[in-house]
């Protein structure tokens, strides 16, 4: 069974969303998402600083069966990166949902929260 | 029973199963002012006996050539051991490695040819091969390229002294791509790249991302690689260096130019144990530093250990390679030149560091021994300065007349510059390998002297 935290919201592509303040958004990818792409050996992260724009890529990630884009769930610029991924991309296979987030973004239109999927909107997609 | 599988019966009834009327209309797709109908350039086919006698006739015109022709392709001896122990069914036959725990000779092969070549080049890293030394360029400076920020906007400079040949590919494979490539002009006096050159073109450019140049470059001059290195660095650019690998067992390494060293290298691996068979198959090959190492293209094998502390060596960063990243792979390069490499490998490790260097050093004497002997007739050398084991000369004669009589007297003379370097009239590209003895040099530059002399009648 996938784990799907009521708290977060996710996206069609199979990110997750934590906001953790009105300026910082967590996001990351499903549990679901690392069950399919299996054994992660490589994470293409972005830079701070760098504008993300909504449904676009922001980098890749590589599993031993196939190299997937990350899409930005929100326009906005990056504030943090998870640099313990670029030595430990496991972490995501391990701790999707804490220890494996990717970015952290400050939002440009607050209100795109309100287009993202809810916990079971999401469970239902995938089921 | 024919060795063509589909008789005209068959592809009737195959056509009436799809419903579809002729093979014509399978093609449909394709517009007809691409369709090709005559090749009137391809012969008719011939029986076996008529084939073999072509051949054996054609075979005769080249295989008695002393060959003074370098240019990108040189004879070297080979030990006969390279290719009895290439031509092995283990290694002749071997298939594409994907099924490591199958391939272990043939992944321990490409491992250590990997060691080898990256040590060679100083550099930290090496793959498993590349089809030739133009296409390797072409994939090193593409690798430069992804290793910037996609914010910057790329601009290849390469110098014009680089293998003709290698440019045409370069620009070919980056026009695609919309890339610009921009040549920086050798000093008509040296043959090499200056910084006055570098300066110069960057008050016209103000934006380079990839500089390639040679060593030693197509007219067999060494250029001043420190000097280059750290002033492309100093623009922020990624050096990659197209060398000779025999020469790196003497000069100093790619790995090792400037302050921090060049970032990529890469070249053609036929010097290494590669018969020059008129004109391939070759290899490409390509090292560079560990930063770069996911933008590499093509192969890639790495020791490892199984689950009971064995050492084991596996195709490894598969993730840049089209069956797990499609569209997104880092290039269309899917495989290597498995059984040239193995020859190198062989090659490599007969000879070892000091037995290449000692190849190298002799190719460097006999070309000086060359060097002398046409200072006294009539030809002058177009450039000033240390040479490997070419140079280039103007006779006073039409270049091509001159090697068909030398052609007639069984020796391949040099390669004739002036077509890709119009400033250079009558200017021929001469080699001495290790592999001509003073008795041949003597001889060559003897009926050389003799030819220009009959072209001025």
């Amino acid at each position: 069974m996938d784990n799907i935290p009521q708290t977060l919201k996710y996206t069609q592509t199979h990110e997750w969303v934590a906001r953790e303040s009105n300026d910082v958004w967590t996001v990351g990818i499903t549990d679901h998402a690392q069950k399919l792409l299996g054994d992660v050996v490589f994470i293409e992260l972005p830079a701070v600083g760098d504008k993300v724009i909504i449904n676009k890529e922001f980098g890749v990630v590589e599993s031993v069966k196939a190299a997937s884009d990350l899409y930005a769930p929100i326009s906005g610029e990056i504030v943090a990166i998870n640099e313990s991924l670029v030595d430990h991309p496991e972490l995501i296979n391990q701790d999707a949902y804490q220890q494996g987030w990717i970015i952290k973004i400050k939002p440009q239109a607050p209100e795109q929260w309100e287009q993202l999927l809810e916990a079971q909107a999401y469970s239902q997609k995938i089921s | 029973m024919p060795f063509i599988p589909h008789t005209e019966s068959d592809i009737q009834l195959m056509l009436q199963e799809i419903g579809v009327e002729s093979i014509n209309s399978l093609f449909d797709e394709i517009p007809s002012a691409l369709m090709i109908n005559d090749m009137p350039e391809i012969p008719m086919g011939l029986n076996e006996m008529a084939m073999m006698q072509l051949m054996q006739s054609r075979a005769k015109q080249t295989m008695e050539l002393q060959c003074f022709i370098g240019a990108g392709a040189y004879e070297h001896h080979i030990p006969a051991a390279v290719w009895d122990l290439t031509q092995r069914g283990e290694f002749l036959t071997a298939y594409t490695p994907y099924q490591a725990e199958a391939s272990q000779g043939s992944l321990q092969l490409m491992w250590e040819y990997q060691t080898m070549m990256a040590s060679l080049m100083g550099m930290e890293i090496s793959n498993a091969s590349l089809y030739d030394g133009a296409s390797a360029l072409a994939e090193a400076v593409l690798m430069g390229i992804r290793s910037k920020s996609k914010e910057v906007k790329p601009c290849v400079w390469i110098a014009s002294n680089i293998h003709p040949f290698y440019r045409q590919v370069l620009h070919t494979i980056l026009k695609p791509h919309a890339i610009p490539v921009k040549e920086i002009a050798y000093d008509p006096t040296h043959g090499v790249v200056t910084l006055e050159a570098l300066e110069t073109q960057w008050q016209q450019e103000k934006s380079l991302t990839v500089l390639v140049m040679g060593q030693p470059n197509f007219f067999g001059r060494l250029e001043n690689v420190d000097t280059i290195t750290d002033w492309a660095h100093e623009k922020d650019a990624v050096v990659v260096g197209v060398v000779n690998p025999i020469a790196m067992s003497w000069l100093k390494p790619p790995g090792q130019w400037g302050k921090s060293g060049a970032d990529i290298a890469c070249g053609e691996g036929q010097p290494l144990g590669v018969p020059l068979a008129g004109g391939g198959p070759y290899f490409g090959f390509l090292c560079s530093r560990m930063s770069l190492v996911r933008q590499m293209p093509g192969r890639l094998v790495g020791l490892t250990q199984d689950q009971n502390n064995q050492p084991g060596f596996t195709l490894t960063l598969q993730a840049r390679e089209q069956h797990i990243r499609r569209s997104k792979a880092t290039s269309n390069i899917c495989t290597n030149q498995g059984l040239l490499v193995t020859a190198a490998t062989i090659y490599m490790s007969l000879l070892g560091p000091q037995g290449l260097k000692q190849i190298a050093q002799q190719c460097y004497l006999n070309h000086q021994v060359l060097v002398q002997q046409l200072l006294a007739i009539d030809v002058k050398p177009c450039f000033v300065g240390e040479h490997f084991h070419e140079s280039v000369w103007q006779l006073p004669a039409d270049v091509n007349k001159v090697l068909e009589t030398l052609c007639e007297q069984g020796i391949a003379g040099g390669f004739n510059v002036s077509p890709y370097y119009p400033s250079l009239e009558n200017a021929l590209l001469i080699c001495a390998t290790e592999t001509k003895s003073s008795e041949d040099i003597e001889h060559f530059v003897k009926m050389l002297n003799a030819a220009i002399q009959r072209s001025h009648i």
